[in-house]
């Protein structure tokens, strides 16, 4: 009997000492290429540590705002140190991130915000210079005359911003028209069909931006069935990597790419894991992880394309 | 009534939009439905029986999926693209013939199964494919999608082709007769020596194979299959087919060629949207009250 006890005394103790942090990260489930990149993204990052004893980790991926605010509840009742949540949606899922930060749960806000300022960090794209270096490049590329299609995403705030700085970079080119602007939902199929319509509406068509990469594989496919896959400039988004690898391997129309990580997910990770390890960034004489970080929307060309090129990855 | 109904949706778009009318968008139009339209002409045998079918769109992602796969593993010539397709097939007839069976001899209702499987072949696709696409390596696989036959796109000519036999197996057979009794009323039909469950199994196992028809075009033609996005929402445009073509969702009534124009209908819609050039957020809208419209117009008329 007291052997037992000995035993199970020792047990006990090396379990609480097995995972001194534990790290939820809540995410919404893949519903399109970029988020499906996402989830990838998270477990990628989760296993990097997997031989680290002293942190474990738990994800889960909701369909919608209500789903994710059980699963982040749940995070809490298991005790967690570091809540990295991508919120679903930004109002309904404000309540239960402050009342983890008050908590005091180191707590990550990625991409989409939350409508209040209490948490640790929050790490984002960014959307407005994503448009307008599309918007940017491809005025130029036309030198600043032509016929100019927008397919946008899911109708959204994200999507609106991205949009509203697309016309603001081509505003000063009177001569460049959006001739349509319509939504493809992110979705490749839905791309294609309203690609297909405006190409017979439109007899004249100088250049398409589609407001990611899944999208533009459909307008590609529209374009090579109408035998017009000629003289027109093609710009997508967030480097999905078949489109990196054609960018890398001198694709005709497409020469360009702009970032819009899905990784962000593995840098929120490793953000928490170094604050929980009190750690600061390389060259920041701050001490601590920084409150707000814009990731840059970075230019993918030709000559940088296969830095960015991650073959294994989903999306 | 329901052709005439298709008919001013079109003639308003021309009015409005005169390339709405080029032969070239009137093709892209019955190409863009026939997808849809082939699950659609599925859905309204389970629905005249008196079931429902909300696995469709999930379906067509995991069968794609697998096509793809399978393909893709057997490698790129004429005999084992037909091998994938046909294994394709088989795999689609049986899932069929397991709703069919859970709803029938299970007793669970057609809804629960079928919105099971919805759940459960999306997430098959999205665990196989880690959340990502699959692409085609088989160049003879994705090259049939968008073949022209006598200047028509192929999915439009297998539309209308399996309209045609739908409608000849639905009107013209005993086995169509059927379909009609043990959806109009249960009882009779079982007093009519009918075998009920056997009837309505075998609509879900013509849904699961016009689901694999469409989805070897689909994912024929797009050289891939997007585990999360591809298909979602078809279930409910094939049902809004078969209503908008008079199918009654109580079972019992509906016609293929109601189904045909449904389908048709709700691609002029989609097309119009772009082609007028409708405000982003209005387009849900807009699409909404045509489709309560084609209905309300075809239910006063009778």
């Amino acid at each position: 009997m007291k052997r037992f006890l000995v035993v199970l005394m020792i047990v006990m103790t090396l379990l609480s000492f097995a995972a001194k942090f534990k790290i939820g990260v809540a995410i919404p489930a893949a519903d399109h290429g970029w988020t499906g990149g996402m989830v990838w993204w998270a477990q990628y990052a989760i296993k990097q540590y997997q031989k680290d004893p002293d942190l474990e980790f738990y994800l889960v991926t909701a369909r919608e705002p209500s789903e994710q605010i059980a699963q982040v509840q749940a995070l809490l009742a298991r005790g967690i140190n570091a809540l990295v949540i991508n919120p679903y949606e930004s109002a309904p899922l404000t309540p239960i991130c402050v009342q983890a930060f008050r908590q005091g749960i180191f707590t990550v806000i990625v991409d989409r915000g939350i409508v209040s300022e209490e948490y640790n960090v929050y790490i984002a794209g960014d959307n407005y210079m994503y448009g307008y270096l599309a918007g940017k490049y491809i005025a130029e590329k036309l030198k600043g005359k032509g016929n100019v299609v927008v397919i946008r995403g899911i109708p959204s705030t994200i999507d609106d911003e991205r949009v509203k700085a697309f016309k603001d970079a081509i505003a000063p080119y009177p001569d460049i028209k959006i001739i349509a602007e319509q939504p493809g939902y992110w979705s490749r199929e839905k791309a294609f069909e309203v690609m297909q319509t405006l190409l017979t509406k439109f007899p004249q068509i100088d250049a398409v931006w589609t407001g990611d990469d899944d999208m533009l594989h459909g307008v590609l496919i529209a374009l090579r069935q109408a035998g017009r896959d000629k003289n027109i400039v093609l710009v997508g988004g967030a480097c999905e990597k078949n489109i990196v690898k054609m960018i890398m391997d001198g694709h005709p129309l497409i020469e360009v790419n702009f970032t819009y990580p899905p990784n962000m997910i593995a840098t929120a990770i490793n953000l928490a894991v170094m604050a929980l390890r009190g750690q600061s960034l390389n060259g920041f004489y701050q001490k601590g992880i920084p409150r707000k970080i814009i990731l840059s929307t970075e230019t993918v060309t030709r000559q940088n394309a296969k830095d960015y090129y991650f073959p294994d990855s989903v999306f | 009534m329901i052709v005439f109904v298709l008919l001013g949706l079109m003639v308003f778009s021309g009015i409005i939009t005169p390339a709405f009318l080029k032969p070239r968008n009137i093709l892209n139009i019955f190409w863009q439905t026939s997808y849809v339209g082939i699950i659609a002409i599925g859905i309204t045998f389970v629905m005249i029986a008196g079931g429902i079918d909300l696995s469709v769109g999930s379906m067509l992602a995991l069968m794609g999926a697998f096509a793809i796969t399978t393909s893709n593993k057997l490698g790129d010539n004429l005999g084992s693209t037909l091998v994938s397709i046909l294994l394709t097939y088989g795999l689609g007839a049986l899932l069929g013939l397991g709703m069919g069976l859970l709803t029938t001899k299970g007793k669970i209702p057609a809804f629960i199964t079928t919105l099971g499987g919805m759940a459960i072949y999306r997430s098959l696709v999205l665990n196989f494919a880690n959340g990502g696409v699959y692409m085609s390596f088989s160049r003879t696989f994705s090259s049939f999608g968008m073949k022209f036959i006598a200047g028509l796109p192929l999915p439009m000519v297998v539309f209308i082709v399996y309209a045609i036999l739908a409608h000849i197996v639905l009107d013209r057979t005993r086995f169509g007769r059927y379909v009609y009794a043990v959806g109009a009323n249960e009882t009779a039909a079982v007093y009519s020596a009918i075998k009920v469950d056997l009837i309505r199994t075998i609509t879900y196992v013509i849904s699961g194979v016009s689901v694999v028809t469409s989805a070897v075009l689909l994912s024929s033609m797009m050289a891939s299959v997007s585990s999360s996005s591809t298909g979602s929402g078809f279930e409910l445009d094939a049902i809004a087919a078969a209503v908008i073509g008079g199918t009654s969702l109580s079972g019992g009534k509906g016609t293929i060629f109601g189904t045909f124009f449904g389908a048709l209908i709700l691609g002029v819609v989609n097309n119009m949207l772009v082609m007028l050039n409708v405000a982003v957020y209005l387009q849900g809208m807009v699409k909404g009250l045509i489709i309560i419209a084609a209905v309300l117009l075809q239910n006063i008329r009778k």
